[in-house]
């Protein structure tokens, strides 16, 4: 393996392990988005604060919510992974088109 | 930049000043619900000769090196990637990362405003996850002041010769913190504490934002070093044609 291969790893991993130990060690949250905890903080510093516009589209629940969320990181690592499939390649066929 | 769009960058200051000035002006009696207008108009405004640099600097890429434009559409896509993801936090509420330091440090700062607009556009109109009266203020904090403080500390880095990686991890999550806390101050600006003004508001959004933000922001750093190993393994001539390397 070489040091950088090694370095993505180690790094993967610790991605994990900040994302997880929250999860393990804080029990009686729903993790719910930090914009709605917003939203309930302009509720007691303005009571009578009331939104002037809505969303034009919402989505009518979560799991269409989900869907268009997964549609979204599907559409980003499908270019990513295609740009990086193309380098990957690129790199790959000139090496041994160069031992020719 | 050619002369025509010289033109079209002070047009797009003189629109931003047209959005701006009706704050000040009223920022003594700010009528309730009011507010959230003239917010609007004004972080909006402010967001429209950045996206013009953007949409300039976009143009040039386009013309002058067309080879990195695969990279270009990678940084976009690690940035609607990234802003997808809810990732729970030690707070205990989840929040996403915004991927805009990446591109801010391979092509500067500017193309990134036009990038994370539409990142943001989609999720407004889609997604119910911001909205588009907000879009403005939303624009100036995750596509502009993010990606700028993420390029300044990355060329910081360059001058006192810190080591790449290393610069790269400081550029990309200081900026993803700069967002929030940028969000912060919008919300407390927006929503002055009755008891304590501005500044209460500001330092409760802070908890609430900045602090959910710290974990995400070191993710968002260290994912920002794997993808630039990545890019710098096999990438090298997109990569020397942008200067990345000088």
């Amino acid at each position: 393996m070489s040091k950088n291969t090694k370095l993505v790893l180690v790094l993967l991993l610790l991605v994990a392990v900040i994302i997880i130990f929250p999860l393990l060690t804080i029990r009686n949250s729903e993790f719910g988005g930090a914009d709605g905890a917003a939203e309930e903080a302009i509720g007691e510093i303005d009571p009578d604060y009331q939104p002037w516009q809505d969303n034009l589209i919402a989505p009518p629940g979560g799991e269409t919510e989900s869907l268009l969320f997964c549609l979204q990181a599907a559409l980003g690592s499908g270019v990513l992974a295609y740009g990086f499939g193309y380098l990957v390649a690129r790199k790959k066929y000139q090496k041994t088109g160069n031992e020719q | 930049m050619k002369k025509n769009e010289k033109k079209f960058f002070v047009l797009s200051l003189a629109a931003a000043a047209l959005f701006c000035l009706p704050v000040q002006a009223r920022a003594m009696h700010i009528m309730e619900g009011y507010l959230s207008i003239t917010h609007c108009l004004a972080w909006g405004g402010l967001c429209i000769p950045f996206v013009a640099l953007g949409l300039i600097s976009i143009r040039k890429i386009v013309e002058d090196k067309p080879k990195a434009l695969l990279v270009l559409a990678m940084c976009g896509a690690y940035a609607f990637v990234l802003s997808a993801l809810k990732i729970p936090s030690v707070t205990g509420s989840s929040s996403h990362a915004t991927g805009t330091g990446l591109g801010a440090l391979l092509f500067g700062p500017a193309v990134m405003a036009v990038i994370g607009m539409v990142v943001l556009l989609f999720q407004a109109l889609l997604l119910a996850h911001g909205g588009l009266t907000t879009l403005g203020a939303n624009t100036f904090s995750m596509a502009i002041a993010g990606p700028f403080v993420s390029y300044g500390i990355y060329k910081l880095c360059q001058k006192l010769k810190v080591k790449r990686k290393v610069a790269i991890f400081l550029a990309a999550s200081l900026g993803d913190l700069a967002t929030y806390c940028v969000t912060s101050l919008q919300l407390g600006f927006g929503h002055p504490a009755q008891v304590g003004g501005v500044g209460a508001s500001v330092a409760k959004f802070l908890g609430i934002f900045a602090v959910t933000q710290i974990p995400l922001a070191i993710i968002e750093g260290i994912l920002t070093v794997i993808v630039v190993i990545g890019l710098e393994t096999y990438a090298k001539p997109e990569l020397k044609e942008i200067g990345y390397f000088a």
